[in-house]
């Protein structure tokens, strides 16, 4: 393996962890978004729930704009194919982002618009957590592609069923996220309706997980040969089984880390699925976008890579930091 | 329509929208590390109403600035594909690297500011508010590094077809990097402390919260008044580069039409391509000569030099750069007015300077504009200059037809938040800093 392919490597690992990181951290604020008006009952559960998340999430939101900005970087064209071809759902992704982003400073201070900020905050955190999944879902499955990595589909061809799944499934994960993480931070009546409604969650995971499997095994057969996603799956179902034992212990901390090491496993089956892919091409192999076709030079990828080493453990200081000192129960 | 043109409305509004925010980013988060300064060691609970005050608007400046932010990260992919492809490998890395290096640090220390006043100690809420100002900056550079590539590409060749980097340092520090950070910090300063010191100048025309308006507007207007000065010297640095660096450009700016000698300065008037010539025109003989090059006689290249196909639209980018300009030169003319107020001690008592503050806060956001398109209309027919053109760097899988779609959607969305936006502004300067509270309960 000479130096670009290594580089190349790297940085498939790299953008699958910023994505992991983003998933994982952004996934509780968007579950708990998403959740927000369904299960708070009055201005102080509303209020616990943000405060519970007021502080971070939008360091939490950062995670999906390095991963953009590094995409961009190491794999341009798969910046451009699947942006540019998945037009319409990033039109509505951003819809989702840009009132999620506006909604908690609004309702903060706008209070004879508090239920409308509410639902907003819940449909815009709604539509990236089911849409991002079905996004994955496309470059898994495959679009169709021409020889100048352009997308020839339309917007329909992103609703095939495969896709979709893996919509509801990174939305069941989202969910399960949020779920967890207000467990975490909440006591009394609020924590008790998490703790029932989680099970509901962990249901909906499981059984779509068990349903992406199936759809894997009709649309990808190829993928039923993958050792290292046999290993990611199985390592998924134990986190899994073991966030269920410690819902039913009830137990505050265990449930949210368990939730978030079968997300990573999530990322763990889809990175082993696509690698050396980023995106596939339905037409066939020769026109899959890879690491090595899609990248960045060497020099830039390992400029990039000097940022991100020297950068990303001091992101990762500091946010422990923060989060210790916002730890504990949410107090208003 | 074209959607090459519709791409180009469309970045035009959203990128317009969008630097409401990040300058008033800068002069805010300046102002509110000077009263935490000032809490700090002086101990004084007043400088920490006004903090507290100010760091409610900011709460709601940045998360506005972040809703129209990643627009804009998310366009270089659906609505500039090409651009991506050709000039990703440059392009792509201080967008990242300002995620990296400076947006996480920002929005994880902003969070302490919003919500830690009682969970930190004295000094640590202070290093919070000074890595917030840093990181705050370091975005802004980090942004500009990445337009300045495309003003004065620099580092690079051009290797199958798209460009690739071959000196990271060179690119990033271009020949406009530097002196555009400076203006556009200084235009961000501006901003900031006009829009502190006219809220202030209004309690105190209220005659409401005394003892937090006059700090306020003190430390606003000083850093008015010396951001206002600075700001001729940077801009006219930042002219001579491009006229050094982006000849075309220039001659746009001042609708220069023959290249000459000892070239005017045009004050004032209207561009006309099809005569080639511009109609009652006012201009000071030898003065652009001067500036540029530090000699009456020197040439200056004109517009008939250049091929149609590398000039920009004139008409517009000589009156948004000439609109910035006369904007500019009002600052100018305020701050000399405030410093002798404040000289014979008679500011707080004039009403009608106070009332000029608050009525000039929408200002500094026209000349803003007014300079991004002076610079982006400017740079055109090109997306990197003499590099890769506008046309072709657009996405080519988009119909118009979506193009329009996100037009109006985003349009909607931005008239819709930006009227909420307004709204709670005033009400938190209704509130005033003697009243705010911050966090999410207790309103």
């Amino acid at each position: 393996m000479d130096t670009l392919q290594l580089l190349q490597t790297i940085w498939f690992f790299l953008i699958g962890i910023l994505f992991t990181g983003y998933s994982v951290l952004d996934g509780f604020d968007l579950g708990i978004g998403t959740l927000l008006p369904f299960m708070a009952k009055d201005k102080k559960e509303t209020a616990t729930l943000l405060t519970s998340i007021g502080p971070v999430w939008d360091g939490n939101e950062v995670w999906i704009i390095t991963a953009g900005g590094a995409l961009f970087a190491a794999f341009p064209h798969v910046y451009a194919t699947v942006f540019s071809g998945f037009y319409l759902a990033l039109m509505l992704v951003l819809f989702g982002l840009i009132f999620r982003a506006v909604s908690l400073e609004f309702w903060s201070m706008d209070e004879a618009r508090r239920g409308l900020w509410e639902w907003s905050f819940s449909l815009g955190s709604f539509l990236p957590a089911l849409l991002f999944g079905v996004a994955l879902g496309n470059v898994i499955a495959g679009v169709p592609l021409n020889d100048k990595m352009e997308f020839t589909g339309d917007f329909f061809t992103l609703l095939r069923p495969f896709p979709l799944m893996l919509g509801l499934l990174g939305l069941s994960a989202i969910l399960l996220q949020g779920c967890t993480y207000a467990i975490l931070k909440t006591d009394g009546l609020l924590q008790n309706k998490f703790r029932r409604v989680s099970k509901w969650v962990w249901a909906a995971f499981a059984c779509f997980g068990v349903l992406s499997l199936m759809l894997s095994a009709v649309y990808l057969p190829d993928s039923m040969k993958n050792p290292l996603a046999w290993i990611c799956t199985a390592a998924l179902v134990v986190f899994l089984v073991l966030n269920r034992i410690w819902l039913n212990k009830k137990n505050d901390a265990v449930p949210f880390i368990m939730s978030t090491l079968s997300f990573a496993s999530l990322w763990g089956i889809a990175g082993s699925l696509q690698f050396p892919n980023l995106v596939r091409a339905l037409q066939g192999s020769d026109l899959h976008l890879t690491i090595y076709n899609s990248s960045s030079t060497e020099l830039t990828l390992t400029v990039m890579l000097i940022i991100a080493l020297t950068g990303m453990p001091l992101v990762i200081g500091f946010t422990i930091y923060v989060y210790r000192i916002f730890k504990g129960k949410v107090k208003l | 329509m074209d959607p090459v043109m519709l791409s180009r409305i469309q970045f035009g509004l959203a990128a317009g929208f969008h630097f409401i925010f990040p300058p008033l980013t800068f002069g805010l988060t300046l102002i509110i590390l000077i009263f935490e300064t000032r809490y700090l060691i002086g101990d004084n609970d007043l400088y920490k109403k006004i903090s507290t005050f100010l760091i409610k608007i900011l709460g709601l400046i940045f998360a506005m600035g972040v809703a129209t932010g990643i627009v804009l990260e998310f366009s270089f992919g659906t609505n500039w594909s090409n651009y991506s492809r050709i000039v990703g490998d440059i392009f792509g890395s201080p967008l990242a690297a300002e995620g990296i290096f400076s947006f996480f640090m920002e929005s994880v220390f902003l969070g302490v500011l919003i919500f830690g006043r009682k969970a930190v100690s004295k000094r640590v809420y202070w290093t919070a508010a000074l890595l917030v100002f840093f990181a705050s900056h370091l975005s802004g550079l980090w942004i500009i590094i990445a337009n300045s590539w495309m003003q004065t590409p620099a580092g690079f060749k051009i290797e199958g077809g798209r460009a690739v980097l071959t000196d990271f340092f060179a690119a990033m520090f271009n020949d406009s990097t530097l002196i555009r950070f400076l203006h556009t910090a200084i235009a961000g300063w501006i901003t900031g402390s006009l829009f502190t010191a006219g809220i202030a100048s209004w309690l105190i025309l209220k005659k409401r919260d005394m003892d937090t308006a006059k700090p306020l507007l003190s430390v606003s207007l000083w850093i008015f008044i010396a951001t206002a000065i600075l700001q001729f010297g940077a801009g006219h640095i930042h002219s001579v580069q491009v006229a050094k660096t982006q000849p075309p450009k220039m001659a746009s700016f001042e609708a220069l039409w023959e290249s000459q000698a000892g070239a005017p300065m045009s004050i004032i008037g209207i561009p006309d391509p099809d005569a080639k010539k511009t109609h009652y025109e006012l201009s000071i003989p030898k003065l652009l000569s001067i500036l540029i090059h530090f000699d009456s006689n020197a040439k200056v290249q004109g517009l008939n030099e250049f091929g149609e196909d590398e000039l920009p639209p004139i008409v517009i980018t000589y009156l948004s750069y000439h609109g910035m300009i006369l904007i500019g030169s009002l600052f100018a003319l305020m701050a000399f007015m405030g410093l002798v107020l404040m000289s014979i001690k008679k500011l707080h008592e004039s009403r009608w300077y106070l009332t000029i503050l608050l009525a000039a806060i929408p200002l500094p956001f026209v000349s803003n504009t007014l300079g991004w398109m002076s610079a982006e209309i400017g740079r055109q027919p090109w997306a990197v200059y003499r590099v890769l053109r506008t046309a072709e760097a657009a996405s080519v899988v988009v119909p118009a037809g979506q193009i329009l779609f996100s037009i109006i959607m985003f349009s909607t969305i931005y008239i819709l938040i930006f009227a909420v936006f307004l709204m709670l502004l005033f009400k938190i300067v209704q509130k005033g800093p003697d009243q705010i509270t911050i966090g999410y309960v207790g309103e």
